[in-house]
């Protein structure tokens, strides 16, 4: 049933299986292209743009994390146009919410910080929207910060799909979106929240985080819940 | 000239005119004084420079060219409390200790024990005495700065010395050990910063309820193998120091040589302290007025009027009001204070200190001089704490969630007495949050000292290099540091402005 394709990847040609994602093929193969918002082990979304490829034939940029591989596609992961696009898109990350890394729990542990480091993002050249965002902290372990929040929703997924709760979701449009729990209850105050952590360990940014650590100090498990979807999809 | 009495003291109780107090009443007292004076001449003094931040003095002058009234203003915005709340309060810490580029270990310092105190934890042994070690590396090398880097130009080579060699590159050309001396003192105490925090500027190591790391024995076994030659220094300096002091008679006659309130740590013995013990407040006479103030009680002794001119508030002694309740901090401040350091070479050299100016030393001059004998005793405590092998336990952190919603953390500052107080909801978001710096405890002094430095050495319409870089000196003597003071991050700058009788700007100097 599952049917073997050959693809190529900047010019080398690799065996893959019909439905896999570019990123998948690309990550499996060791070839790299930066993704946010995909995580191992959940659905993906498309949210972040930061894994756009160019496809020969295509005219348009293709994120690699939800377009499949088929017989004969050539990917391009890398290209001076797709290098602008991704450095414009982080930056626009950074000045839609307020990253003081600084002072942040994730500092040196941050995907985001890592990603822009990567692209030589050493400074935002769009104007900063400074936006005046909460911190929930009505959790008695975990703490979100809005402020440095992405809207990846991989803590949504994460929470949805691995540990059946649902407590996340993402509100409201375009800039003014933000993550909410439990139909805008505080945190604290979500029936449905398990306190499993899943969603903190998910996060790629210092948006969430355990109570309790100073700066640089949160480091995160992420490869802990990729497993145990790959677990269970064993059994 | 040399026979001027030093008693500026009494007339000077109004001096603060410009300021407008927000708690006391009195202010509208000297309103009308203000308003009678007709002919008046204005000195302002900006980008004092060698000092940390930005400030600006100014100096009125009358008809006949005699100074009648002198302001030290800040010109930054403070806002930081308003832009910590809602934070969890464990982010204090480093939020804080990004106040400031110079001083960041004493914010961190103070903001983990108020943390400590939210979370009223007892913090282990260990935790402890390395955190008063890394304070006392960060007083070597904050002393060392002020007083080589910041002021050695002016002590080394004259108040009076040509102003394009009264540098640091002058001092390299005359005095290449005693430059030599201080670049390596200063080295030193950062040095044991970065080893034990990892990092030199905003170490993250030390956080509520301890240090995140316990320390490694190979930087004992370094620092104590250094601490003789940091030691050395300090005693070779002091020893260049005594000898040179008899060459500043007029300038330790004129330093904002007043008498005035000190307020500082002491141990429950009362001897000097640095990271932990109580506040003890004297009179000018040396009595004791308030002793073993505990952090959570500051609030009952000092109150702070905001001055209209300047950023920077102004603190004084409660009981007493304003702005009579006037008090000093910083080296000085401490040994007035103390009833001894505690240490055997600082308390040697103590008693010499005391010996020669008394047991309550009123010129801010000697805040070089105090300087250095406690940078001796920093020096003396980092060899005691880790003479104990205690300070290798590895248990160097509690932990704990919200148990106070309130914390206070103080700490002496190298430049004075640093108090942080939070407020905090029952998730741990800050609701409210008051720092108050050893620059602002010292602002009226400053500006008292100003005062009666530019009565003795400005006269006429024009500021003479001798005024202006005295007048300089004088507010670098205090050390202060105005990033701190305002909460802003800052460029080392003071200016001096003179305005005539009619408002006219006579002259403007940066220095
Ligand atoms: S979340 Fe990442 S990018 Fe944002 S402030 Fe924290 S470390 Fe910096
Ligand atoms: S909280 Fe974290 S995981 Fe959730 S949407 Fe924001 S950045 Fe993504
Ligand atoms: S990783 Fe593909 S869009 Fe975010
Ligand atoms: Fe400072």
């Amino acid at each position: 049933m599952t049917e073997k394709v050959k693809v190529r990847i900047d010019g080398e040609v690799i065996a893959a299986t019909a439905g896999q994602t570019i990123l998948e093929v690309a990550r499996t193969n060791n070839k790299y292209i930066p993704a946010l918002c995909y995580m191992e082990g959940l659905s993906t979304v498309g949210a972040c743009r930061l894994c756009m490829v160019e496809v020969s034939g295509v005219a348009r940029l293709l994120p690699a994390c939800t377009t499949p591989v088929q017989e004969g596609l050539a990917v391009a992961t890398t290209s001076p146009q797709l290098e602008s696009y991704r450095k414009m898109a982080l930056e626009l990350l950074f000045a839609e919410r307020n990253h003081v890394c600084a002072v942040c729990v994730s500092s040196g542990h941050c995907e985001l910080q890592t990603l822009a480091q990567e692209h030589g993002v050493t400074s935002v050249r769009y104007p900063y929207s400074y936006p005046r965002l909460p911190v929930d902290t009505t959790h008695p372990r975990f703490v979100l910060d809005h402020n440095r929040c992405v809207l990846c929703s991989r803590c949504v997924r994460t929470c949805a799909e691995v540990e059946g709760a649902h407590v996340w979701d993402l509100a409201g449009r375009g800039v003014g979106s933000r993550l909410v729990s439990e139909l805008q209850r505080p945190w604290g105050e979500a029936t449905s929240c398990t306190s499993c952590g899943k969603c903190v360990q998910a996060c790629p940014t210092g948006a969430m985080a355990e109570k309790g650590f100073g700066v640089e100090e949160m480091t995160k498990r992420r490869a802990a819940v990729s497993r145990l979807t790959s677990m269970r999809e064993g059994e | 000239m040399a026979t001027r009495k030093a008693t500026a003291d009494t007339r000077r109780r109004t001096t603060p005119a410009a300021a407008g107090v927000e708690s006391a009443g009195d202010a509208q007292a000297t309103q009308p004084v203000e308003a009678q004076r007709p002919a008046m001449q204005t000195v302002t003094i900006n980008h004092v420079s060698r000092i940390e931040g930005h400030a600006k003095i100014t100096i009125k002058l009358d008809d006949a060219g005699r100074v009648t009234d002198t302001q030290f203003h800040v010109t930054q915005i403070r806002g930081f409390e308003k832009f910590v709340e809602g934070r969890p309060y464990y982010e204090m810490p480093s939020i804080t200790s990004r106040i400031c580029g110079i001083c960041p270990v004493s914010h961190l310092l103070a903001s983990s024990k108020a943390c400590d105190e939210i979370m009223a934890v007892r913090i282990p042994a260990a935790a402890a005495q390395l955190r008063e070690l890394i304070h006392c590396a960060q007083f070597v090398q904050s002393h060392a700065l002020s007083f080589f880097h910041l002021s050695a130009p002016d002590l080394l080579l004259g108040m009076d010395a040509d102003p394009a060699h009264r540098n640091v590159a002058g001092l390299l050309e005359s005095h290449p050990e005693a430059l030599r001396d201080g670049i390596a003192l200063r080295k030193f105490g950062q040095q044991v910063i970065e080893r034990l925090a990892k990092e030199r500027v905003h170490p993250s190591w030390m956080v509520p309820g301890g240090v995140n790391a316990p320390l490694d024995p190979q930087v004992r076994i370094k620092t104590l193998e250094e601490l003789p030659g940091a030691m050395a220094i300090v005693q070779r300096t002091l020893a260049m120091w005594k000898r040179a002091l008899d060459g500043f008679p007029e300038e330790i006659e004129a330093f904002s040589n007043f008498p005035t309130m000190y307020c500082g740590l002491v141990g429950p013995d009362g001897s000097l302290r640095l990271y932990d013990g109580n506040m003890r407040f004297i009179g000018a006479d040396g009595a004791i007025i308030a002793d073993q103030v505990r952090p959570e009680d500051y609030a009952t002794y000092i109150g702070e009027a905001s001055m209209t001119d300047s950023y920077l508030k102004a603190p004084y002694y409660k009981p007493i009001g304003f702005p009579d309740g006037i008090y000093r901090v910083g080296p000085l401040a401490r040994l007035n204070v103390a009833d001894r350091c505690g240490t055997p070479l600082a308390d040697a050299e103590l008693e010499l200190y005391r010996a020669r100016f008394g047991r309550i030393v009123q010129s801010g001059f000697h805040y070089h001089y105090a300087r250095l004998i406690e940078a001796l005793y920093a020096l003396e405590r980092m060899e005691q704490l880790l003479a104990n092998p205690a300070i290798l336990a590895t248990k160097v952190r509690a932990h704990a969630g919200v148990n106070n919603l309130e914390g206070t953390g103080i700490i002496e500052a190298p430049r004075g007495t640093l108090i942080h107080n939070y407020k905090v909801n029952e998730n741990g978001a800050i609701t409210w949050a008051n720092l108050i710096v050893a620059t602002g405890h010292n602002n009226l002094a400053i500006t008292r000292g100003v005062h009666q430095v530019a009565e003795r050495f400005i006269s006429g319409k024009k500021i003479e290099e001798a005024a202006l870089n005295r007048v300089s000196a004088l507010v670098r003597a205090y050390d202060p540091c105005l990033s701190c003071s305002t909460h802003q991050l800052g460029v080392a700058a003071v200016a001096i402005t003179l305005v005539g009788p009619d408002g006219e700007v006579f002259d403007e100097v940066t220095t």
